[in-house]
């Protein structure tokens, strides 16, 4: 009911656009939190168990989301893909991200249905996540000036066609490799995570046709903190590289409900939050005094380290591959890279 | 009221609260000047913030 009465908010008082984009949230939110739709978990379960059925259905969401994106992109020139530059921040960036989320037990879209979903850590870390991406992007320009190039656009080099033939490739070269590694004999996908990517892979693309921009999650985390932080005289917008942006300082000065990712981030946690309401709330193991200075630590630096990577799991993994960026293609092994140790980390901490 | 449903509750106050205040100190909004319901096919460029932006 309270969904539906912001809904009814946003017609009224914003726009009938942001209204539909924050249905498009409720969907995602609900599609994540139904299907238990977990990155992190996904790529855990591959390394420790070699169940390879989460990175599976993770791979299947990018294969649809770029069967669906790429062709809107080469049909209508006015929608933007998710183009960030292959840069020494993003290899840091993503690996550092990639170890993080598996102490914190949740990326970004992860952090964000689990605190609609009412687990306690998540819902402890997404300010932690806010001021780590507002921080991050407020030292970009310091990060970008160790080495950067261009955005790539796969879909521009290649053209539509070539680009999606080659992501299809790519992906299942990934799930061969995915399927080496797990063993012939195991069960390599589940219907809760199939029909959570044909979900999520719709509502990306609805995403990208009605904003025009492809699905993200931490720029709207950094938004908010910086309007915070503006508001409290401690940072100065005008003199920062970043916020001093035309896009970036007239965001600041305007409802966060004209935004389109905040609007999909509130979406979200809508969404994941009926779900709550409708199965009960999430169980969540209590955690010791440790663990929960460790995991809020952990969502700060998943908030700087997803700005330093121009993206997390979903703004530069999901979007990135699936609207033909190189950076998501960067993106995706380095935060596996960084798995590898946070799964290390995760474990040495008992959580 | 279990501590859990007491911290659930004060998050969700806690965004509402945030939003509110954001909306109070922000500039209006002009509900005249809306953007497309779908920007495919508008002819508009997308305007919005995203994570791959660089700058």
């Amino acid at each position: 009911m309270a969904l539906l009465a912001f809904f009814v908010l946003l017609v009224w008082f914003v726009a009938l656009r942001q209204a539909v984009l924050f249905a498009v949230g409720i969907g995602m939110g609900a599609a994540l939190a139904g299907a238990r739709f977990g990155f992190t978990t996904g790529w855990r379960q591959l390394v420790e168990d070699r169940d390879p059925r989460g990175t599976v259905g993770q791979l299947l969401l990018l294969g649809l989301a770029a069967t669906l994106s790429m062709p809107l992109l080469a049909s209508y020139p006015e929608l933007q893909a998710a183009l960030g530059p292959p840069s020494v921040s993003l290899v840091l960036g993503a690996f550092v991200f990639g170890l993080a989320m598996q102490i914190s037990d949740g990326c970004g879209s992860g952090t964000l249905y689990k605190a609609g979903l009412g687990v306690p850590l998540n819902m402890g870390i997404l300010p932690l996540f806010a001021l780590g991406s507002f921080l991050g992007s407020a030292h970009l320009d310091r990060w970008l000036a160790l080495g950067e190039v261009a955005p790539v656009s796969i879909v521009q080099s290649w053209g539509a066609g070539a680009a999606l033939a080659g992501t299809w490739v790519a992906l299942i070269a990934i799930g061969v490799g995915v399927r080496l590694w797990a063993g012939w004999g195991r069960a390599w996908i589940a219907r809760r995570w199939v029909w959570g990517a044909i979900a999520l892979a719709v509502l990306a693309a609805l995403n990208l046709a009605i904003a025009g921009q492809p699905w993200g999650v931490v720029y709207g985390f950094g938004l908010w903190a910086a309007k915070l932080a503006q508001a409290s005289g401690s940072f100065d917008a005008a003199g920062n590289v970043f916020w001093s942006q035309a896009g970036n300082a007239q965001r600041l000065s305007q409802s966060l409900l004209l935004d389109v990712t905040s609007i999909t981030n509130i979406g979200i946690l809508g969404g994941a939050l009926w779900i709550a309401a409708r199965r009960g709330v999430a169980s969540a193991r209590p955690l010791t005094g440790r663990q929960w200075l460790i995991g809020l630590v952990a969502g700060f630096v998943l908030g700087y380290s997803s700005r330093l990577a121009f993206g997390c799991n979903i703004g530069a993994m999901l979007s990135g591959i699936s609207t033909g960026s190189l950076h998501g293609w960067i993106w995706m092994p380095m935060a596996f890279a960084g798995t590898l140790i946070g799964v290390r980390v995760r474990r040495h901490f008992n959580f | 009221m279990t501590l859990r449903f007491l911290s659930i509750t004060l998050f969700w106050i806690a965004l509402a609260g945030f939003v509110a205040w954001d909306w109070s100190r922000s500039l209006p909004v002009d509900v005249l000047r809306e953007p497309p319901l779908l920007a495919a096919g508008s002819g508009q460029a997308a305007s919005g913030g995203h994570c791959s932006l660089a700058r």
